[in-house]
């Protein structure tokens, strides 16, 4: 049957080409639109999956050096980090950590020492007594979390590796595997990220070398297996995955200081009355508020602890 | 459906709903608990991107027109520079009341009039103090006198001419607000340089475009200047107006500006 064009349309209703091209872009930029709303997603899509439950510790020592104040969450802590090997958005850890290989692991004891070796991580784990240390943390950014972090103090391992009369400070320095670590593909950071400590910061009582996070295994975003944590220093700090720890005469550079001299310096100390030259450091937000409105402490509320470390020092010279 | 009337009933009130969408994702996502564990740095980020992402949209109108001939693109160049304003907006709000008012200590302060007070000063101090703020403040400023001057008979009233230029402000707008962005990252630019590639591409073509395809050489331009004409003539006499107070007439006077 042939297919005959229905009598009843008039030559004025049919609409002409120009319209419909025209609309056809039309609806291409609104979809276009819709495509860049749908990229919203690049700030959060939906909550990030928090890192799957480890290895339980047992016989965790309660440490009498914890905060009171109530632990952020295990997605809290698992779904926010600033781990700029795995990139850098703050949600990128979570899921590019995953591939990780935190076993087995081995940390190369260098420098000024009695025997420089490498040294496995159950060797450097067999006997130690765990504690449960809950700290704040306090990111350079301005924010802010508690901790529960599983560890031992560091003085503990300096001392069983006999720092000879040179040693003045100690360099750690974190894995970097362009195999593993998708961002030190990237040049945005000197890698390896390295870190330093004066001997006396890195013999207080308070600094830990953290193994664990809510009585488990640390998640890989958090810095698996082993990360160094200093409470009263900015976040930045206590470097993750540590593969040397070495005992040197001079004081070392740390990435971000040797990114930014002028903003990040070798002590890092929490400061409110130091700024970052871009932001006030006065305040924080404590994770996960909606209002900037804590004060930050003087040492991140460790003053009484490790004051006595700086004393006499100009702390707006040596930030 | 007329292609006007289909631009009008179905365009507009789409593109408008797609460009609510983030503001409406926020909403949820606060209120669900679906930001990240940093919700206040979430909504912060979020509206400072998509105050970019639309100043970057409004300036891309132009040359889009130009390219494509399309003359329906610049009824939706108003719009989307409003919605560019709304989402700086927000940003700014949440600084200054998440941000500035939350960390103020107000427990000395008995009156309203003295946490305002106290409120200002602490904008304006931060304005001072830091860069990267007073860029981003200034990207912000830019664009109020353009909201305010939006509407058909404020358009009118300043007359096309006058009124084109004060609205190449967004030039400067969009060029502080990248800086902005690109002040604030600690070590990665690679997207506040993206933002400032784009903006600066879309610059340079209005250059190109006024050198190659200026006033005088506007008979041999490319973009076909009648179906807007037409659509507007036929605007007009179904509202029994005249062309002018639709407010579309001063990017068709000069083909050489915006």
């Amino acid at each position: 049957m042939p297919i005959k064009p229905p009598a009843d349309i008039r030559s004025s209703e049919i609409t002409d080409k120009a319209t419909f091209v025209n609309r056809r872009a039309f609806i291409q930029t609104a979809v276009g639109l819709f495509g860049l709303a749908a990229l919203t997603g690049e700030t959060s899509v939906t909550a990030q999956q928090p890192a799957p439950h480890g290895r339980k510790f047992d016989n965790l020592l309660k440490s009498t050096s914890s905060t009171s104040e109530t632990p952020n969450t295990w997605q809290q802590i698992t779904t926010y980090n600033n781990f700029y090997e795995f990139g850098l958005d703050k949600k990128d850890a979570a899921t590019n950590a995953r591939s990780l290989k935190t076993s087995p692991w081995s940390i190369a004891m260098e420098g000024e020492i009695a025997r420089p070796a490498v040294w496995h991580l159950e060797d450097l784990l067999k006997g130690r007594t765990l504690e449960e240390r809950i700290y704040r943390h306090r990111c350079v950014e301005g924010w802010s979390m508690v901790i529960p972090w599983v560890g031992f103090p560091l003085r503990d391992l300096i001392a069983q590796l006999q720092p000879t009369s040179k040693a003045r400070f100690v360099e750690f320095t974190t894995l970097s595997d362009a195999s593993q670590m998708p961002g030190v593909r990237a040049s945005y950071l000197h890698w390896p990220y390295t870190e330093g400590l004066r001997l006396d910061e890195a013999m207080h009582p308070l600094t830990i070398l953290a193994v664990g996070l809510y009585d488990e295994v640390l998640p890989n975003q958090d810095g698996a297996p082993i990360r160094l944590v200093v409470p009263w220093k900015y976040g930045f700090k206590s470097i993750k995955s540590i593969v040397r720890i070495r005992l040197v005469e001079q004081q070392p550079v740390g990435s971000w200081q040797r990114e930014a001299p002028h903003e990040y310096g070798f002590y890092a100390n929490v400061n409110p009355t130091v700024d970052h030259p871009r932001w006030s450091q006065a305040k924080e937000v404590r994770l996960p508020g909606l209002f900037r409105n804590r004060a930050t402490q003087m040492f991140n509320g460790y003053g009484d602890q490790v004051a006595h470390l700086y004393a006499g020092m100009d702390l707006k010279r040596n930030f | 459906m007329r292609n006007d009337q289909f631009l009008r009933r179905v365009l507009k009130p789409l593109v408008f709903a797609s460009a609510l969408t983030p503001a409406g994702y926020l909403v949820w996502a606060v209120f669900t608990g679906n930001l990240s564990a940093n919700p206040l740095g979430d909504i912060t980020n979020g509206t400072g991107d998509w105050a970019l992402r639309f100043l970057c949209v409004t300036l891309g109108i132009t040359p889009l027109r130009r390219v494509t001939g399309w003359n329906g693109s610049i009824k939706f160049r108003r719009m989307l520079g409003l919605f560019a304003f709304f989402y700086g907006s927000l940003h700014v709000l949440t600084y200054v009341i998440l941000d500035r008012l939350a960390g103020l200590d107000l427990s000395e302060t008995n009156a309203s009039w003295m946490a305002a007070r106290a409120l200002v000063a602490a904008v304006s101090g931060d304005i001072y103090k830091r860069p990267f703020i007073a860029v981003g403040f200034t990207a912000f400023a830019l664009m109020i006198p353009l909201a305010v001057t939006s509407t058909t008979g404020m358009i009118r009233r300043l007359g096309g001419r006058r009124w084109q230029a004060l609205h190449r402000l967004i030039y400067v707008s969009c060029i502080a607000a990248a800086l902005h962005y690109w002040w604030l990252v600690r070590a990665d630019v690679r997207r506040p340089v993206a933002y400032g590639v784009v903006i600066a591409i879309l610059l340079v073509f209005r250059l190109y475009w006024t050198r190659f395809h200026g006033k005088h050489t506007a008979s041999r331009s490319a973009v076909p200047q009648a179906p807007l004409t037409a659509q507007l003539s036929q605007a007009s006499r179904r509202n029994g107006r005249p062309v002018s107070s639709r407010g579309d007439l001063p990017t068709t006077t000069n083909p050489s500006a915006s």
